[in-house]
């Protein structure tokens, strides 16, 4: 591994987009949850949707704002890491984005405010409006930003002249054959990475006071996402496997750690693929199941790397292990979903401690299997930028290594400060307990020390609040 | 097709840089503005005026490299390769200054780093654009297709003057909207800041005025040629005219319009600027027509953006409607 400007570059888009992933992964499902609480509110008056709402809203507004300054970093480091292919793929590439930004970042932007602060300031519906608003645009974020990059993974309707690309026909660009089957994948990944922090965070609260009404609701409502969405989620995925088969094999390959093509292969459920020897080593594998999955039949042909050239291949040490994180929690989740449907049958969701402690270690789950899907389409679409068009190395900026690396160091010490005492004030909030003081207090108000906010506008505040 | 596709985006990436200087600058400019205003309530105050918008103003930035991506993509690529360090450095400040928001309320007792992470982002980004505007109006080097010149070609002393006077700037359009949004002590404060900082950023536009066309003998063609000399008259004149009215207006104690006037200044500063580098999107040599994506991209993103931007506009101004009025030390992060 040499420490170049390319594997630099690659190293800090990486950890600059795996750190970015996680807010809006968590943001696309707890925007849709809001809106829910919202909407149960309204029509069933219960005060501990409210509470909820307060409660969520936020971790949300949290959340959000780191989502936004390290997006922000995302759409400035094409031109400063990645020229080359900035020039060559704007033509297509940007408008996506460009769109990104005008419908979606601008409706959660603009909509947000009224969302957080003006509870007070606005009517019920208008604020419930600003609150399916917000839900909208980070789905419609997703949209594009899931469209710019299954472009680059599975190219269709643009030519390209050796400098740029220039779209011929943008429906094509748009709904490329990836496309749906990544994009349902990544709102699946979203609302079950919500499903599992909220319903962490109810258990936590559970396993401290049992009676908890909000805890209750919270864990209730996760655990019917996950039973439902974590295996609507496994086949999905299946999907965008068979499809990745179909256009990206090489991809397929490496994910599965194969090297042979082969009829019946075996699925592999441990191994070391070593890319200088061309083999994965100590590798424990379950005859022809790989065939089976990946082409739904036991004699399917499978592809193996040995079919493309040392420099086409995708790196399979890293995507065979990221493939089977993200595969592994899966599963996980959709066990914990059974466990809560046998649970809740027997009506002891809310006091089997050891479901309510596997709940709590589920939590961060969602996120780490959205991390590791990411490196498994990333790294497995190597060494291109553009599949089959443009190489990685033909994209990036003539930066000299040591600006790269003074960047990539000044990014890891911001970032791991920042979000770093971000993730510890979501946690501090996650802990208190939902309810109690979000009661009859409107959003806007200040939860500061006392002393700060005046005591006659408490009690104005409170007035004022919606009963 | 006669439509010049290239020239309306051009006017388009324009105006939409021109919303994010007016519309982040006096929320960066409340941030530069901390360290003056000591007294932690006021603080909150300063801090709450722009809590509900200031992820929108940022908004514009995204857009401004966005549509720069989609639509020149060429200068996209060179501009922000030739614009790393500064850029760079810029992004991380925003990062430090957009989550003090949150956390500055969210942590009573490290309140106090995160007012100084508040205020050195909002400082540093703020410098770091001012560079980003002087190495561009020097120009910058371009071979075939990618920039040419060396890792420190933005550090010059007149991109360093650039970024100092912009920070200026921005702390009067901050000044100004504290004297709009807030009363009683802080705003007195606010009116006392407007003067001091009006007299920097004028004599800052004068020295940047002079300068540029000794950088470049075609833009002092373009300003000192007759009849250019007659029509662009006015634009100093203007600026002569703004500086007196703000003073009257800060004299008299009118609240919103200093805010209007500091804007204005800020227009006509950039008008001048367009007319000294139009049409160069990448000065002093690449022009829109050259650095411009296909026009199939051009004219795809242009729907959209024609569809879209006066609804953008429309609710902007809602939010800031909604929120409209003197800011309580009650109406922020909670």
């Amino acid at each position: 591994m040499e420490f170049d400007a390319l594997t630099l570059a690659r190293i800090q888009f990486a950890f600059t987009v795996s750190f970015h992933i996680v807010f809006p992964a968590f943001t696309i499902g707890l925007a849709s949850y809001l809106a829910v609480l919202e909407g149960l509110w309204l029509w069933r008056r219960g005060d501990v949707y409210l509470h909820l709402y307060r409660y969520w809203s936020k971790i949300f507004a949290i959340t959000f704002g780191m989502g936004v300054v390290s997006g922000i970093v995302m759409s400035y480091q094409f031109g400063t890491n990645w020229g080359p292919f900035s020039d060559a793929a704007g033509p297509v590439i940007g408008p996506l984005l460009g769109y990104e930004v005008l419908s979606a970042f601008f409706l959660e932007a603009g909509f947000l405010g009224v969302m957080l602060f003006g509870m007070n300031r606005v009517g019920r519906g208008l604020h419930f409006f600003a609150t399916l608003m917000v839900a909208a645009g980070t789905l419609f974020s997703a949209f594009w930003i899931l469209a710019a990059n299954s472009w680059m993974q599975t190219p269709t309707g643009a030519g390209f002249d050796g400098l740029q690309f220039t779209p011929d026909d943008w429906w094509t660009v748009i709904f490329n054959p990836s496309f749906p089957f990544r994009f349902v994948h990544m709102v699946l990944a979203a609302y079950l990475t919500t499903a599992l922090i909220v319903g962490a965070v109810g258990a936590w609260h559970l396993l401290r006071i049992s009676s908890d009404p909000a805890a209750r609701v919270m864990v209730s409502m996760a655990m019917w996402m996950a039973a439902l969405v974590a295996p609507l989620q496994l086949l999905a995925g299946d999907l965008h496997g068979l499809n990745t088969l179909e256009h990206q094999p090489a991809k397929i390959a490496a994910m599965e750690g194969h090297w042979e093509k082969q009829r019946g292969a075996p699925l592999l459920l441990f191994g070391i693929p070593d890319m200088g020897r061309e083999e994965t080593r100590y590798a424990l594998s379950i005859p022809r199941l790989g065939s089976l999955i990946l082409t739904h039949d036991w004699n399917g042909e499978v592809p193996g790397l040995l079919e493309w050239p040392p420099e086409d291949r995708p790196n399979s040490a890293v995507v065979f292990w990221s493939f089977r994180t993200m595969v592994g929690l899966g599963i996980a989740m959709i066990a914990l979903g059974l466990a809560s449907l046998a649970l809740r049958r027997r009506g002891r969701l809310y006091s089997a401690r050891w479901f309510l402690r596997l709940a709590v270690v589920m939590g961060p789950s969602g996120l780490v299997a959205v991390i590791a899907g990411w490196i498994t389409t990333e790294v497995g679409r190597q060494p291109w930028v553009v599949y089959g068009m443009m190489r990685t190395s033909e994209g990036v900026s003539p930066v000299a290594a040591p600006a790269v690396a003074s960047s990539l160091a000044l990014f890891a010490v911001v970032y791991f400060a920042v979000f770093g005492a971000g993730v510890y004030y979501l946690l501090q909030l996650m802990h208190r307990p939902a309810g109690a003081d979000d009661a009859g207090r409107p959003p806007g108000a200040p939860e500061r020390a006392a002393g700060i906010t005046p005591a006659p506008s408490i009690g104005r505040e409170e007035a004022e609040a919606p009963q | 097709m006669t439509v010049d596709l290239p020239l309306i985006w051009g006017l388009l990436i324009g105006f939409a840089v021109l919303m994010y200087v007016v519309m982040d600058g006096f929320d960066l400019g409340v941030g530069i503005l901390f360290p003056v205003i000591g007294n932690e309530r006021h603080r909150d105050t300063m801090m709450n005026s722009v809590a509900p918008v200031w992820d929108g103003n940022e908004t514009w930035l995204v857009l401004g490299g966005g549509g720069l991506f989609a639509v020149f993509p060429l200068a996209y690529s060179v501009l922000l390769t030739a614009f790393y360090a500064p850029l760079t450095v810029m992004l991380l400040a925003l990062i430090f200054r957009g989550v003090a928001f949150e956390f500055r309320f969210k942590d009573p007792r490290h309140k106090r780093a995160w007012a100084v992470s508040f205020a050195a982002g909002s400082t540093l980004a703020t410098f770091c654009q001012g560079i980003v505007l002087g190495a561009f109006i020097q120009g910058v080097a371009v071979e075939g297709r990618g920039y040419a010149g060396g890792w420190f070609d933005w550090l010059t002393p007149f991109s360093v003057f650039t970024g100092a006077a912009l920070v200026a700037g921005y702390a009067l359009l901050g000044a100004t909207w504290l004297v709009m949004k807030t009363g009683g002590d802080l705003q007195e404060r606010a009116y006392g800041l407007v003067l001091p900082l009006t007299t920097a950023v004028v004599a800052a536009i004068a020295f940047v005025s002079v300068w540029t066309p000794l950088l470049h003998e075609d833009i002092a063609a373009r300003w000192f040629s007759w009849p250019n000399l007659f029509y662009l008259s006015p634009v100093p004149l203007a600026v002569a005219g703004v500086v007196f009215l703000l003073a009257r207006a800060v004299a008299n104690r009118h609240e919103v319009q200093p805010f209007l006037l500091a804007l204005a200044l800020f227009l006509l500063s950039y008008f001048g600027l367009g007319i000294s580098l139009f049409p160069n999107i990448i000065p002093p040599a690449v022009s829109i027509w050259d650095a411009a994506a296909p026009d199939a991209s051009l004219l795809f993103l242009l729907v959209g953006a024609l569809v879209l931007l006066p609804v953008i506009l429309g609710y902007t101004g809602y939010a800031y409607w909604v929120f409209r009025g003197k800011v309580g030390t009650d109406d922020g992060y909670h």
